[in-house]
């Protein structure tokens, strides 16, 4: 698997889309920090466009890759390699090399503007490891999406309403529940609903060590409860962390099953 | 070498192959032949593992397939379109599937055969159709497995390229190997196969040589000896 892994993320990282994600990130931190020199402030407004952006482009380059390398796949399934590691290898590849894009693209302009020497370095941190899941996850899904269809035109759709989905339908449907709802208690539904969706997940959990739950209000205090304590954290963590587990176990399972 | 024991696919509603029996002898030159879409790279990527069977099984050098395809290092495959990762060089994939499949390989002769040592460094993405081919050649004759599987070889190749393929294969089945081939240009099947095999809507309908072929059919020459099979089918 390591030497799938290491050829899909060299063939990645030399490609032209992984640079222009680079260089898109390190623009707007650059002009972010150059705007208002404040790194806690700019850590709110990255995190604004990462929870957006950061499935966006998970799920699209996801699908992209396998559909884009699907003979390829085919030249590696005829070695003597298993199903499973080209696979996982591939997804690791794009994953890990979004990740770098990531990880590089923000690190740089805060490094240069001091991050070390700042208090938002933990702030920036976790910014840094829930955009990290959130490649993880939304990448395991569009492979999940692209190996169940063989049209890439259907697997593409399907990704764009994933993503769609999870980042702006969900939350309508969510709040719409809430305000049809309002007269029951619904502090544990919210909790539980939170979970169901990576992205609102990430945001929340963000939003509470940034210290602006109060603009949550109530809700924001019965968060702050749960996700703020280090338990809270513990526990949110771990829920991303089966986001990414589920859809990559089910890639392994697909991948054994499916003609080529 | 390859023994497949009543193999039954289909994809969706579409049977491919309708229980399949065939062995296929240690040495020699076996050519699949059959129409469009009438399972003849169904039955090659089962035998590869590619394609999962659903039911029936197949022995490779006596041994039942397995999942884990391990024991596709003793088989070299040609497969029917050359597409590779646009972002390697010629020089990285050979690499590449050099480390990928351990043991020694020989890439050099066959660079040298069919000039490719212009094209060494330059992405995969600008190669035209024709070197790809070449390239695809090139990957699978560089090892030295006792069975070489062949999908549709001379597609792309000009004249002289086609020439050197030939002489490669001759060279191969020399040393004793298996080579399984399909393709669609009778002239070339006709010039290089011992024995053949012929798939229709998912059965064997003809298997034995292209003498037995020319007495069956009662045609002297092999393309009308192969129409003859199709249309008396269809009759």
């Amino acid at each position: 698997m390591l030497k799938i892994l290491k050829y899909s993320f060299f063939d990645l990282i030399r490609s032209r889309w992984s640079y222009v994600y680079l260089l898109f990130y390190l623009l707007l931190s650059f002009v972010l920090l150059f705007l208002n020199q404040d790194l806690s402030k700019a850590v709110i407004t990255l995190m604004n466009v990462i929870i957006i952006l950061v499935p966006l482009i998970g799920t699209i380059f996801g699908v992209m890759y396998y559909y884009n390398s699907k003979e390829f796949t085919e030249l590696l399934l005829a070695q003597p390699v298993k199903r499973s590691s080209i696979f996982l290898g591939q997804y690791l590849g794009v994953a890990l090399s979004l990740v770098m894009s990531l990880v590089l693209g923000l690190g740089i302009p805060f490094v240069f503007y001091g991050l070390f020497q700042s208090s938002a370095i933990w702030n920036f941190s976790l910014l840094l490891i829930t955009g990290a899941m959130l490649t993880f996850i939304f990448t395991a899904l569009a492979f999940n999406i692209a190996l169940y269809n063989e049209n890439k035109i259907k697997g593409f759709s399907y990704a764009i309403l994933l993503w769609l989905f999870l980042a702006v339908i969900y939350d309508g449907l969510f709040l719409m529940s809430l305000i049809v709802f309002e007269t029951y208690p619904l502090d544990k539904f919210t909790l539980i609903a939170t979970t169901f969706n990576p992205i609102d997940l990430s945001r929340i959990l963000i939003l509470l060590k940034l210290d602006i739950a109060a603009l949550l209000g109530y809700t924001g205090a019965v968060f702050q409860k749960f996700f703020g304590t280090n338990l809270g954290l513990f526990a949110a963590l771990s829920t991303l962390m089966v986001w990414v587990v589920l859809p990559v176990l089910n890639i392994a399972r697909k991948a054994k099953k499916k003609d080529f | 070498m390859v023994e497949i024991k009543n193999i039954h696919k289909k994809f969706g509603k579409n049977k491919v192959l309708k229980g399949i029996d065939l062995e296929i002898p240690d040495e020699g030159i076996f050519a699949v032949l059959g129409p469009n879409g009438s399972g003849k790279t169904t039955l090659i990527k089962s035998i590869l593992g590619m394609v999962v069977p659903d039911q029936g099984e197949i022995y490779v050098q006596g041994k039942k397939t397995h999942a884990n395809g391990l024991y596709r290092k003793n088989i070299d495959y040609l497969p029917q379109i050359a597409n590779f990762p646009g972002n390697l060089g010629v020089k990285e994939l050979l690499g590449m599937i050099q480390d990928l499949r351990g043991g020694n390989a020989q890439a050099d002769h066959l660079i040298k055969l069919f000039h490719l040592e212009p094209f060494l460094d330059k992405k995969l993405s600008n190669l035209s159709g024709g070197t790809k081919q070449k390239v695809n050649i090139v990957l699978t004759f560089m090892f030295d497995s006792p069975l070489i599987i062949l999908d549709e070889p001379t597609t792309g190749l000009d004249p002289i390229a086609l020439l050197h393929l030939k002489e490669l294969i001759q060279r191969e089945k020399e040393k004793g190997k298996t080579i399984l081939v399909t393709s669609h240009i009778m002239s070339f099947v006709e010039e290089i196969s011992d024995e053949i095999v012929f798939i229709l809507e998912g059965k064997i309908y003809f298997k034995g040589n292209i003498h037995q072929l020319r007495e069956k059919t009662q045609q002297t020459d092999f393309e009308h000896a192969i129409a003859h099979l199709l249309k008396k089918n269809h009759a």
